[in-house]
């Protein structure tokens, strides 16, 4: 049995075919599936096992990213999502995907109640931007990020600098290890703009909730599918781990 | 909670002043509906502002302090932004403060009140508060207004939500300062509303609100009679009036249309004046504009050349249709030309693709950020209507302004600052591109300062599309008699009404400005998912877009399928009331489709239309009855014959002549060719674009595989885009293009000549199949009319028949046939100072297939020790070139193309390529060899040295750097396959020039000289900071 993942779209969602793409490179069985499909028949979330937020920009990214978005599925099968989320199944929120599941509380959800703790908001470059980030993963226990070290990425957004409601929080993100990615510097140097490409605190570029099932991260790693999305492809070097990865760590966790 | 928001409470409902002003657009009144009063208006009026928390800087507010620096020279010491958000209607003080903790405010990092609040409690010396006009498409407040519907569950009104932005502002001296900032930078006073108020008059209790919409309803008539019995004059007085953009042939003809017995006896039965009605004249207008009717590409030209004469029966069939006519014998991949919305090309068993390329200049002067979107967006739809609806998978933006460092008092009257346009038309083609979900592959932005008088921004499209969908061909459509018209998408206002006439006309001071629409790209994406999935289930039978002309356009057009149809106007969906019927029909707002339905599936495609949130309205019926029909509650205001209203309009009869210039060999030398180089790497045209095209989203959809920057630190830039079109194959689409409008200063058919070469070079460069490239055209013209006003238009026309002949005799050459094209004809500015005409501009756009992307070749050099030659001839081709533009030199030979013998350099690139044995291969374009060979160095973090011996004795060292001649490509081999390189390339022009080296050493000699001797590092950083304002 091929394992089933949903990718929710609609409203300016944007980046769902080549997610599709991705699980089914991966070996999974994607169905992209517009949220009033789901509204209509909720119980069909319970024939999947990945629930994927794609990127895009969902509502224009007006009054804030991922804002409505977040606010309809809340709406409407918030209860359907707990139970995904509960049940061990696996979410992955991409770009405005991630900012979708942030502002629902899905990630972090430190009090278990999906409260909003963190935010994405405007890169401080006060600009949208399309460039590729060299990433270090962090010590983690998530299934999506098994046996990854380093990824080069793309990032594009304008509202990815990740900030969090105050210190004591952050302090407890990484004691509880549910930092997933950093921003990072090849050469092991000071992570400034553009390797960080938006000023997240402490070069935070995707998170977890506290059991790992759920991850979500700015960089797209379905950017990142085909050796040749690599910038650098046409030197023939040997490219690092594909994005396409983490998909397949997704897939893997179910078999 | 630990956010912290306020409910002021109201003290006084006093209103001090109501700032009503008047602004004449078209004989319309657009009221600015800014209320500043003390104290809030009335209980059905809120406001909501949003602030950030202190700990959480706002990197906005420097962006707006950068640019208000740059661009007025005031220095303002702080800037803070507020969101504000005006609600009409009936909230409760729970209502509001629900809506701030669940949809407004973030609870981490930001603050709220319900009320005017922030101006008052936070220091500053001057607050400016910034809103669309009443009627103007507001996307912020219409989310908003879905937001609240969600959360309070009743429906609200788009137009009862409000955004505006509040700054507040340290360190202003005056109310003169605030207000310079706001209409130069803030504010853009066609489209925008501003108010100013100082910290006393916050303090003294003055608040800034907005009033309720006002809604008027019209009253019959339902139309007027457009009495055409007047003398010459008075029509074309009529056709000034009405910005119908007729001409007194065109006026005659309508005339005596109207005049036949038949016509009148037809309109007697019908109850319909013996004149036509407004509606009928302005369709009439509409579709026989310049911009929808192509009337001076159709017109029959009698052209001279030094003694020779000739009868041309229109450019278009002539030249662009005529070589596609040709070409086409040998391909059969063209699967629908020159017919629809965009040309479809089959791509390979099972899919083709379609490529659109238009123009949006005259929006994008008087309103650049509205303007570029909805040129982006548009073009998209395009895409979209095309065959049976296609879906888009990338974009290619390329633009011509002034010259960004132009001083204000250079500047003609009424034209905004070519600073100001292209940062307005930059933002407006960053947001529709990227909000749609479609990446910006391919570009390029060039100055000149004739582009000061209207700037080219050229949007252009691709799609991909099934070869069959439901088992029949999906390059055409399949309308039929009976079929239901549905208009789908957005709701209609005044906007952008006579932008098709306006379109066909110059600038001025006083241009219309209800032309300028405002695109909303989330509602469109909206509806192209939904039309994609209403296409693979059959729901429909026909499909074109709504761009200029709306309605009156589209169905016109699908109407000639079926030679017939009727609409009823008061269907049509509004975004508020007190559209005549006319303005309805007429009406550009954006995001909205034409389809036609058959009877048997309408329910289902207004069910899904509704479950996907984008609204459908059946509007009218597809007939065979020979007229096209409008009704407005019941009144027939509209019948028009198909015949009369499609082939009535009298072919133009035009005079063009053409004189040969002598071109001659200039013997300038100057020595300091380092310093040459690098002022060649500042100048606008060569730097760098990177600050700029780094906002583009190019990858989304994971199909770009050579993106717009390439090289070692991702900044080089690339000669074109490579796209993997399926993640289960290799084959891919290459996009190029090509512009050098400044060779028109010599000769039009060698600006056109390069413009094609350098579209077919780059991509064959790139990896492309030269037996599988196609082409498409974008004429910008400065008007070819002779008249009082262009006393010349003689000559420009015969320019334009100069460069339409080298469309057709380089296209032909290269097998790459013209799959479809655009021209803009009007591209003028007349004003005080006299008048300022575009350089006559062709834009040549190429979509190539490449049978194995793995194959494709980047620019830069990969290795230290590889060879680089120089591919192709080189002459002594400075005449209008970068380099003596740069100079301001006049004069000197135009670089020539020779397509013959270039078209055999291709073909042996293409199998250099398929060999594997190409490192790099970069196009030579501005500036030539010099500064192609320092882009590929730097961007390789490699040095070069090389010599230039080998091109010959006949060119001065001058002409080997800096020569633009066209044909010509810049490789890198690995000394391993030199050997097969030269015996492929035997008996081509193929120099050796030298290798390239670790280091940043880079050195160009010709003999015993060392004519340059640089830094890379010192030339990349010219060459990427010179635009980054």
């Amino acid at each position: 049995m091929k394992v089933k993942v949903l990718i929710l779209t609609g409203y300016g969602i944007n980046a769902e075919k080549e997610l599709a793409w991705a699980f089914k490179m991966a070996g999974g069985k994607p169905h992209i599936l517009h949220m009033e499909d789901v509204i209509e028949n909720k119980s069909l979330m319970r024939q999947y096992q990945i629930l994927a937020f794609p990127g895009g920009f969902s509502f224009g990214d007006h009054i804030a990213s991922g804002k409505v978005y977040g606010n309809l599925v809340r709406h409407h099968f918030l209860d359907e999502v707990r139970a995904f989320v509960s049940s061990e199944k696996l979410v992955i929120g991409i770009c405005n995907g991630f900012q979708i599941i942030t502002k629902m509380g899905l990630v972090p959800d430190l009090d278990g109640n999906q409260t909003q703790t963190v935010s994405l908001i405007e890169n401080t470059s006060g600009r949208f931007e399309d460039r590729w980030v060299h990433l270090k993963v962090q010590p983690n226990n998530s299934p999506w990020l098994r046996n990854l070290d380093e990824l080069y990425l793309p990032v594009r957004h304008g509202e990815g600098n990740f900030v969090v409601q105050s210190p004591e929080l952050l302090y407890l993100l990484n004691q509880q290890h549910q930092i997933g990615l950093r921003y990072s510097h090849p050469q092991g140097k000071e992570v400034e703009y553009p390797y960080n490409p938006n000023g997240s605190v402490e070069n935070i570029a995707g998170i977890l909730n506290r059991k790992g099932n759920v991850f979500g991260l700015m960089p797209h790693p379905e950017a990142f599918i085909f050796p040749e999305n690599h910038p650098n492809w046409t030197e023939r070097m040997k490219p690092g781990p594909l994005g396409l990865e983490i998909f397949e760590n997704g897939i893997e966790y179910f078999r | 909670m630990t956010f912290s928001y306020a409910v002021v409470q109201d003290h006084f409902f006093r209103v001090f002043s109501v700032f009503h002003c008047y602004k004449w657009i078209f004989g319309q009144e657009w009221i600015t509906d800014i209320v500043i009063s003390f104290q809030r208006t009335s209980a059905m009026n809120h406001r909501i502002e949003i602030k950030r928390k202190p700990a959480f800087k706002d990197g906005r507010e420097n962006k707006v302090l950068d640019v208000i620096r740059e661009d007025t020279g005031i220095k303002p010491l702080s800037v803070r932004l507020i969101q504000v958000y005006h609600l009409f209607g009936e909230y409760t003080g729970h209502d509001l403060n629900r809506l701030i903790l669940e949809l407004f405010c973030d609870p981490v990092c930001q603050e709220a009140s319900a009320s005017f609040h922030f101006a008052r409690n936070m220091d500053h010396d001057f607050v400016i508060e910034v809103a669309y006009l009443p009627g103007v498409t507001d996307n912020v407040g219409r989310t908003a207004a879905k937001g609240i519907g969600h959360i309070l569950g009743r429906e609200i009104k788009d137009s009862h939500v409000r955004s505006a932005w509040l700054y507040l502002f340290k360190g202003l001296r005056s109310k003169k300062e605030a207000e310079h900032i706001a209409k130069k930078v803030l504010c853009n006073t066609l489209i925008e509303q501003y108010s100013i108020l100082s910290k006393n008059e916050v303090d003294s209790g003055k608040i800034i609100s907005y009033s309720l919409p006002r809604e008027a309803h019209i009253k019959p008539p339902y139309f007027f009679e457009m009495d055409l019995q007047r003398t010459d004059q008075g029509l074309k007085a009529l056709s000034d009036q009405y910005v119908l953009s007729l001409s007194l042939e065109e006026m005659h003809a309508i005339r005596n249309h109207y005049r036949k017995s038949s016509v009148r006896k037809d309109r007697k039965t019908h109850n319909l004046p013996e004149n036509p009605t407004d509606m009928e004249l302005e369709i009439l207008a509409q579709t026989w504009s310049e911009h929808c009717k192509h009337k001076i590409f159709a017109a029959s030209i009698d052209y001279r050349e030094g003694r020779k004469r000739k009868k041309i029966d229109s450019l278009f069939k002539t030249y662009i249709k005529g070589s596609t006519e040709k070409i086409k014998k040998t391909r059969k991949d063209l699967l629908s030309v020159f017919v629809d919305n965009s040309g479809i090309v089959r791509f390979n068993e099972e899919y083709a693709y379609c490529v659109k390329v238009e123009t949006h200049n005259s929006p994008s002067a008087l309103d650049p950020y509205g303007g570029a979107m909805t040129g982006i967006v548009g073009v998209n739809r395009d895409i979209l209507g095309t065959g049976m609806g296609a879906y888009p998978i990338f974009n290619t933006d390329i633009f011509c302004f002034g010259s960004p460092f132009t001083s204000e008092k250079a500047l003609p009257e009424g034209l905004l600052h070519p600073r100001r346009i292209f940062r307005g038309v930059h933002r407006g083609i960053k947001d529709g591109g990227n909000e749609s979900g479609i990446p910006t592959v391919n570009g390029s932005i060039i100055f000149d300062p004739s582009f000061l008088g209207k700037p080219l921004v050229f949007c252009g499209t691709g799609g991909l599309i099934p070869v069959t969908i439901n088992g029949r061909l999906s390059c055409r459509k399949y309308t039929r008699p009976g079929d239901i018209v549905v208009m789908c998408g957005g709701r209609i206002g005044k906007d952008g009404i006579h932008g098709a006439t306006f379109s066909s006309a110059h600038l001025t001071e006083t241009s219309p400005t209800s032309a300028v629409q405002i695109g909303d790209p989330i509602t469109q994406k909206k509806m192209l998912d939904f039309l994609m999935e209403a296409r693979d289930q059959g729901l429909y039978s026909g499909i074109t877009d709504n761009g200029a002309g709306g309605l009156s356009s589209s169905v016109g057009e699908m109407a000639q399928a079926t030679d017939g149809a009727v609409l009823y106007l008061e269907k049509c969906p509004l975004k508020y009331d007190g559209l005549r019927p006319w303005e309805i029909l007429l009406s550009e707002a954006q995001e909205r489709m034409s389809l036609a339905v058959p009877k048997d599936k309408l329910e289902a495609f207004l069910t899904l239309s509704k479950k996907r949130d984008v609204e459908s309205t059946p509007i009218g019926e597809f007939s065979d009855t020979g007229y096209f029909e409008c009704y407005y509650k019941g009144t027939l205001v509209c019948r028009l014959e198909m015949k009369m209203l499609h082939e009535g309009v009298p072919k133009m009869e035009l005079e063009a002549v053409f004189e040969t210039a002598r071109e001659e060999r200039l013997k300038i030398q100057s020595t300091d060719y380092g310093q040459n180089l690098l002022y060649l790497l500042s100048r606008p045209n060569v730097a760098s674009k990177e600050s700029w095209v780094r906002m583009y989203d190019h990858e989304v959809q994971a199909r770009t595989v050579l993106k717009p920057f390439c090289g070692k630190d991702n900044d080089g830039p690339s000669d074109g885009a490579v796209l993997k079109m399926f993640p289960d194959s290799c084959e891919g689409l290459v996009i190029t293009h090509g512009l050098v409008p400044r060779y028109s200063k010599i000769d039009t058919y060698q600006m056109a000549a390069n413009a094609v070469d350098e579209a077919v070079r780059s991509a064959v460069g790139l990896g492309a199949n030269p037996l599988k490239l196609t082409g498409l055209d974008n004429f910008c013209w400065p008007d070819p009319v002779q008249s009082k006003h262009t006393p010349d238009g003689k000559q420009k026309l015969g320019q334009l028949v100069r460069a339409c002949q080298a469309v057709h005799d380089v296209t032909i050459a290269y097998q790459c046939p013209c799959i479809s094209g655009k021209d803009s004809m009007k591209n003028d500015y007349r004003g005080k100072r006299g008048k300022i005409s575009v350089l006559p501009t062709l834009l040549f756009t190429v979509a190539g297939k490449i049978d194995d992307i793995r194959k494709a070749v980047s620019f830069y050099f990969k290795r230290p020790g590889s060879a680089i030659y120089l591919l192709g001839q080189t002459h002594p081709e400075l005449g209008a070139s970068e380099y003596y533009d740069m100079q301001e030199i006049k004069g000197g030979c135009v670089p020539k193309v020779h397509p013959e013998k270039a078209r055999i350099l291709y073909r042996k690139i293409h199998q250099a390529i398929g060999e594997r044995l190409l490192e790099s291969v970069h196009d030579l374009s501005d500036g030539g060899l010099a500064v192609a060979l320092a882009e590929a160095a730097f961007s390789g973090n490699l040095g070069a040295i090389v010599q230039l011996e080998t091109m010959g004795n006949t060119l001065t060292s001058e002409e080997k750097l800096f020569s633009e001649s066209p044909s010509r490509l810049l490789v890198s081999v690995s000394p391993d396959n030199e050997r097969e390189f030269k015996r492929i390339f035997k008996g081509e022009s193929c120099c050796y020039l030298g290798k390239t080296v670790l280091g940043t050493d880079i050195i160009f000699r010709d003999k015993d000289a060392i004519l340059i001797h640089e830094d890379r590092n010192i030339l990349k950083s010219t060459w990427k900071e010179a635009l980054n304002f």
